[in-house]
């Protein structure tokens, strides 16, 4: 079955220089466990192709039910030199519960 | 040593809800005021003022806000701690004092954090070996050697406990960790240990509660936003700490917003990268080891936090000039909406090339469409687009080439789709660019120094 992301977590973004980063949140243990075992780091840097240029890597934080992604060069060079709208990748925490993940039901 | 204090936090950036100080101080019982003011591009901001203007470089904010806060905080005897001197602490103290004198307070110590400002010594130190190199890109600092603006370290929250110790009730910093002017009170009220590292930990874990103001309180909360109730005077939040180490994060009660482990829970994830290795001048946080638990209304209670050893070098923060660059907006509507938008935006980077403008880089967005999600943003049928806003923005080393790409938006309006309107703001400035160039040094090069102003 297909379930959309927006609808088992929610989720925040910010910068670190041209790095952003998204921590997603499930609203409880399966959908943690389900996070867990589909949203991998290949399938978010598959997602962001065209935007995040360099790696992605993942953080789990059980203890939250959280997911932390870190996507690299994904800013346009960063907030002060990024000529991109959202230069500080505010919403792209958004963009990633837009997502739709197909799993076993 | 008192049972517990209450930190409230009063500001989250420059340029933050003005009135969430005043609140703080007003609505319910707090000890300290913490507020952050500073952010990488700010610095760079400051440095430029002070440049023109010796007495400039801080946030004029602190002075405004004081006139209006400083009587209600010293009668309540609530101490003030804020980075909003910026690249001159010194002289955001003295207009502090000013105010002070002004509404006739007597025996006011404020605390002023120097020492974090190294731009002079950036060349004795690049000679003496220290590479200073970039902590994304492993670049040594060279390449930008004379084109450097600002250059800080990120002092943490032992400048600040020195200067509580000297009787300060406000005490003004240069760059500081958003996280330490949290942490201070706690170490200086419950005289925690710097090598407790699991206390180093839970302060600065409250201290990224509270670094974004009311982020964790409701504001810009992509759970289930629409249940939150009273944005319009939302409460910023406040850590109650524990000798311990717990912590409980809430607001005053006559706010709006919501302190959940869900608000919480999005602002510790906010801006960090390894979750199990935050890193501070006190301590290295792990994020994982925190536990979160509703306790009552708007009251979160932050335990089990785990730290270990810091390392042996701060955080420098250098900005250098890195170019200019301009922004450009038109807007057009239905019928076509997004077609003429983006015909004009053909017909402009033709004629910029026909030009012969160079650029390093010239960026095109439709507001509305896709600027936001790029190539993620799903097709619309384009009927029932109203209206798009085609943005442009170039970036280069060639001043006259970005101030004449400024002087090539409005042509579009009678030279290109119709439709069009949106250009009321005059043409597109040519501006500087600052860049940003973290890097680390060994902390034993940099001292804080601490000077108080009495009133």
């Amino acid at each position: 079955m297909k379930i959309r992301l927006i609808d088992i977590a929610h989720a925040r973004s910010g910068d670190k220089g041209d790095s952003a980063n998204i921590g997603i949140i499930a609203y409880n243990d399966k959908w943690y466990e389900i996070l867990k075992k589909y949203l991998t780091a290949e399938i978010v840097k598959k997602y962001f192709e065209g935007i995040c240029l360099g790696k992605v890597e993942r953080y789990e934080m059980p203890n939250i039910r959280a997911l932390n992604f870190v996507l690299h060069n994904a800013l346009g060079g960063g907030g002060t030199v990024s000529l991109k709208h959202d230069a500080q990748g505010k919403t792209l925490a958004s963009a990633l519960l837009r997502m739709e993940l197909e799993i076993e039901d | 040593m008192k049972d517990k204090i209450r930190i409230a936090s009063g500001q989250g950036f420059w340029g933050d809800l003005l009135e969430a100080p005043y609140y703080q101080v007003t609505k319910g019982p707090i000890d300290y005021l913490v507020m952050d003011y500073l952010a990488e591009v700010t610095m760079s901001i400051l440095q430029k003022q002070k440049k023109k203007d010796s007495n400039l470089g801080y946030a004029r904010d602190v002075p405004e806000l004081m006139k209006r806060i400083l009587p209600i905080c010293v009668e309540k005897n609530i101490k003030i701690i804020t980075n909003g001197g910026g690249v001159n602490p010194l002289s955001c103290a003295k207009e502090v004092k000013k105010v002070a004198e002004s509404l006739g307070l007597k025996n006011l110590k404020i605390g002023v954090v120097l020492g974090d400002d190294i731009l002079d010594r950036i060349v004795e130190l690049i000679n003496s070996g220290i590479d200073l190199k970039n902590m994304e890109t492993g670049e040594s600092i060279i390449t930008i050697k004379d084109r450097i603006l600002s250059a800080n370290v990120y002092f943490g929250s032992q400048p600040i406990v020195e200067a509580l110790e000297q009787g300060a009730q406000i005490v003004i910093t240069g760059r500081t960790t958003d996280t330490g002017i949290t942490l201070a009170p706690m170490v200086y009220e419950f005289q925690w240990s710097y090598d407790n590292y699991d206390l180093m930990a839970a302060g600065t874990v409250a201290g990224h509660i509270l670094e974004c103001g009311a982020q964790s309180t409701g504001g810009n909360f992509l759970g289930d936003w629409e249940s939150i109730e009273n944005m319009a005077e939302i409460g910023f939040p406040i850590a109650e700490a524990y000798p311990d180490g717990i912590v409980f994060i809430t607001k005053h009660e006559n706010t709006g917003g919501l302190v959940s482990v869900d608000t919480v829970a999005e602002q510790l994830v906010y801006e960090i990268g390894d979750p199990t290795n935050y890193i501070t001048p006190e301590c290295i946080a792990d994020f994982t080891s925190i536990k979160l638990e509703q306790v009552g209304k708007d009251r979160v209670k932050v335990y089990d936090v785990k730290g270990k050893a810091p390392t042996d070098f701060y955080k420098v923060s250098v900005s250098y000039f890195d170019g200019y660059s301009a922004v450009g907006t038109l807007t057009y509507t239905w019928p076509k909406a997004l077609t003429k938008a983006k015909a004009a935006d053909k017909i402009l980077r033709e004629r910029l090339e026909l030009l012969g403008l160079k650029f390093d880089e010239i960026r095109t967005e439709f507001l509305g469409y896709n600027a936001c999600f790029g190539p993620l943003a799903k097709e619309i049928e384009e009927d029932f687009i109203n209206e798009v806003v085609f943005r442009i923005a170039v970036r280069g080393k060639d001043y006259n080439a970005v101030e004449r790409f400024g002087r090539e938006i409005a042509p579009l309006v009678l030279t290109g789709p119709p439709s069009v309107t949106g250009f009321a703001g005059g043409r597109p400035r040519a501006s500087e660019v600052v860049a940003y160039w973290p890097s680390l040094i060994p902390k034993e090069l940099v001292q804080p120094e601490i000077l108080i102003v009495e009133v």
